[in-house]
C-alpha cells in the first residue's frame, strides 16, 4: 500500500504576540500515516485542533517541529521544510483542499471559477467546461448562475461551487475541512459520493466532518484529535 | 527529498539578491536582503509605510545604486550579469527589453503628451521595431488585451481615467514580451472597482505569460491575489518571508502578526 501522507512527531503551537507574548501548543507529537485509498476522519472537540493540522497538511500553516511528508508521484516531499515555488507546484496537481468558505475572485463568472485549476494544469478547454458543467449539475447549482459571478451567491452556493471547484482537478490527496456543513441532505450525499469515487481512484483522503451520517458513509477510520 | 530532485534542481533563479543594502539614514532604506527570483514566480513586498519597499525595489531593478551586496540577474541575451558591476547602458538595454517598470503613478511610467498607441510603440521601436504598420497593429493588440478599446489609440494618456492609464502603463510595458516585471503600488490611487479589474487583468497576464514580478503594495488583499511568496519588511529589514498564505494566516513575527490583525480580512 502506497503511504501517501506520513506525518512524524508534529507540534504545532502559536505565539500571540501582540495579546502579552501568550503561546499555547495545539498539536503535540503527531503521527498520521494515510494510505492510497483510504479516507481517515479527523475527530475531537471543538478547538481540539483538526483544522490546524489541516492546515498543515496543506502547508497553509507552518509546523513548530516534525515532519509531513507528501508523496508526488514518485518523489516525497517534507512540506515542512520544500520551498515555496515547491509547495505551490504540489497544490496544483497534488493536493487539494476545500473547506466550506470560498475565497472570491470579483468579476469571474461560476463556471471559470470551478474549471480553472484544470485549465492551469494545461487540460483542453472543452474537457475542463465539461466536467465543471457536471460537477455543478450534480451538486445542484442552478444552470442560470453558471455564468454569474459567485460573489453575490447564497452561502450554501458558494459552498457548492467551492466543493465543485475543489474536486476539478483529481488530486492524489484530499483534505477537506467540513465541506458538507450547512448542505442539505440531497447534497451531503453528493459529496459523499464524490468522495468515494474519489477514494475508489485511488486518492487518499483526510477529511472533517460533523455530520454522522457523512462519516458513517465515508470514513475507514477515526483519528482522535485531543485538545491539549 | 525533491527538493533535491532533478526538475527542481535544474531551474535557475531568474534573479538571485545577496546581502543587498541601501540606507539614507540609519533604518532609513533597506538592509541585508537576500533572495532567489525563480522564472514564473510572482513575489509580494508588504510593509508599512517608509519601510523601505520602494528603495529595495528600485535597488533591485538597477535604478538605484545599492551601498553593498549584489543583484545577479539571468538575461536571455547577456547571460549572468551582476547589475551593479556591469556598464549603465547594459542596464538600460535591459530595461528596454527584457524587463517592464509599472509605476504607482502613470505619468512616470508614460509618456503624457503622446497618444496611446505611440506609448506602446515607442517600446517596440526601442528594441528595434520599424515597421509602422506591424507597430501600430501590436498596439491595438495590446489596448484590446488590457482592455482599452482601440479606437482609443490616438488619444492621449491625458484623456484617460486613472484606471485606464494604469492599463495602458501595463501595455506598454508587455508589448515587448518582458520577463520580469516590476511594480510599485500598481493599484494605488484607483477605485476600489477600478483595482478588482486591474488586478483580475494583471493576475490573467501573469499566469499566461509566465511572467516573474516583484511587487510592492501595501494592500495584503492585493499580495494575496496576485503573489506567490511575500517578504514582510519593517525599518529597512525584511522580518518575514514564505508562501503567502502561510505568511498571512500563520504570521510568526510580531510585525507581521500586527500587520495581518489590524487589516479587515477578505
Ligand atoms: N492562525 C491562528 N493563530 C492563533 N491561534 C490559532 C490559529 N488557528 C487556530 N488557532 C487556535 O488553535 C486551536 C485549534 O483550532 P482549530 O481551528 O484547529 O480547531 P478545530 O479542532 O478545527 O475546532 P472546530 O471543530 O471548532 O473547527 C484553537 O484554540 C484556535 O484558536
Ligand atoms: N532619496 C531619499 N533621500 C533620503 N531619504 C529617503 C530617500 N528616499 C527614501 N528615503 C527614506 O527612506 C525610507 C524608506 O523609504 P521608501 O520610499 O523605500 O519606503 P516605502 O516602504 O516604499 O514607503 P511607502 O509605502 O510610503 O511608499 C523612508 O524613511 C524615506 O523617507
Ligand atoms: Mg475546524
Ligand atoms: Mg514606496
Amino acid at each position: 500500500m502506497t503511504i501517501m501522507i506520513d506525518v512524524r512527531g508534529v507540534e504545532k503551537s502559536f505565539t500571540l504576540h501582540n495579546q502579552g507574548g501568550a503561546s499555547f501548543s495545539v498539536l503535540e507529537a503527531v503521527q498520521l500515516q494515510v494510505v492510497a485509498g483510504e479516507c481517515v476522519v479527523l475527530h475531537g472537540q471543538s478547538g481540539a485542533g483538526k483544522s490546524t493540522l489541516l492546515k498543515a497538511l496543506y502547508a497553509n500553516y507552518a509546523v513548530s517541529s516534525g515532519s509531513i511528508v507528501l508523496r508526488d508521484g514518485e518523489q516525497r516531499v517534507d512540506i515542512t521544510t520544500a520551498l515555496p515555488r515547491r509547495i505551490l507546484a504540489l497544490r496544483e496537481r497534488t493536493v487539494g483542499y476545500v473547506s466550506q468558505f470560498l475565497r472570491v475572485i470579483p468579476r469571474i463568472p461560476t463556471l471559470q471559477v470551478v474549471m480553472q485549476p484544470l485549465l492551469d494544469l494545461g487540460v483542453d478547454e472543452a474537457v475542463c467546461e465539461d466536467k465543471a458543467k457536471d460537477l455543478l449539475s450534480r451538486l445542484n447549482v442552478p444552470e442560470r448562475l453558471w455564468s454569474l459571478s459567485p460573489s453575490t451567491f447564497s452561502g450554501g452556493e458558494q459552498q457548492r461551487v467551492n466543493i465543485a471547484r475543489g474536486f476539478i482537478v483529481d488530486y492524489p490527496i484530499l483534505l477537506l475541512d467540513e465541506p458538507t456543513a450547512s448542505l442539505d441532505a440531497a447534497n451531503r450525499q453528493v459529496v459523499v459520493q464524490l468522495i468515494n469515487e474519489a477514494k475508489a481512484r485511488g486518492a487518499a483522503v483526510v477529511g472533517i466532518f460533523h455530520d454522522e451520517d457523512v462519516r458513517e458513509a465515508v470514513a475507514d477510520r477515526l483519528v482522535d484529535i485531543r485538545a491539549i | 527529498m525533491s527538493n533535491t530532485a532533478q526538475t527542481w534542481q535544474d531551474i535557475e533563479p531568474l534573479l538571485s539578491v545577496q546581502q543587498l543594502s541601501k540606507f539614507y539614514a540609519p533604518g532609513k532604506g533597506c538592509g541585508d536582503v537576500s533572495f532567489d527570483l525563480y522564472p514564473g514566480e510572482v513575489l509580494g513586498i508588504v510593509g508599512e509605510s517608509g519601510s523601505g519597499k520602494s528603495t529595495l525595489l528600485n535597488s533591485l531593478s538597477a535604478r538605484l545604486a545599492p551601498d553593498a551586496g549584489k543583484v545577479i540577474y539571468r538575461s536571455e541575451q547577456f547571460g549572468e550579469l551582476d547589475l551593479y558591476a556591469g556598464e549603465e547602458s547594459l542596464r538600460r538595454q535591459l530595461m528596454r527589453s527584457e524587463w517592464g517598470i509599472v509605476h504607482q503613478h502613470a505619468a512616470d511610467g508614460l509618456r503624457m503628451n503622446v497618444s496611446a498607441g505611440a506609448n506602446i510603440g515607442e517600446r517596440l521601436m526601442a528594441v528595434g521595431e520599424r515597421h509602422y504598420g506591424d507597430i501600430r497593429a501590436r498596439a491595438e493588440q495590446w489596448l484590446q488585451a488590457v482592455e482599452i478599446d482601440s479606437n482609443r489609440i490616438d488619444d492621449k494618456p491625458t484623456q484617460f481615467s486613472g484606471g485606464m492609464q494604469q492599463r495602458l502603463q501595463i501595455a506598454r510595458n508587455l508589448v515587448t514580451h518582458p520577463r520580469l516585471i516590476f511594480m510599485d503600488e500598481p493599484t494605488g490611487g484607483l477605485d476600489v472597482s477600478v483595482q478588482a479589474r486591474l488586478l483580475d487583468l494583471l493576475r490573467t497576464l501573469v499566469a499566461q505569460l509566465g511572467l516573474s514580478v516583484i511587487i510592492v503594495t501595501h494592500d495584503l488583499a492585493v499580495a494575496r491575489l496576485l503573489a506567490h511568496r511575500l517578504m514582510v519588511m519593517r525599518r529597512g529589514e525584511v522580518v518575514e518571508s514564505g508562501l503567502t498564505d502561510q505568511v498571512l494566516d500563520d504570521p510568526q513575527h510580531p510585525y507581521t502578526q500586527l500587520l495581518v490583525s489590524s487589516i479587515l480580512q477578505n
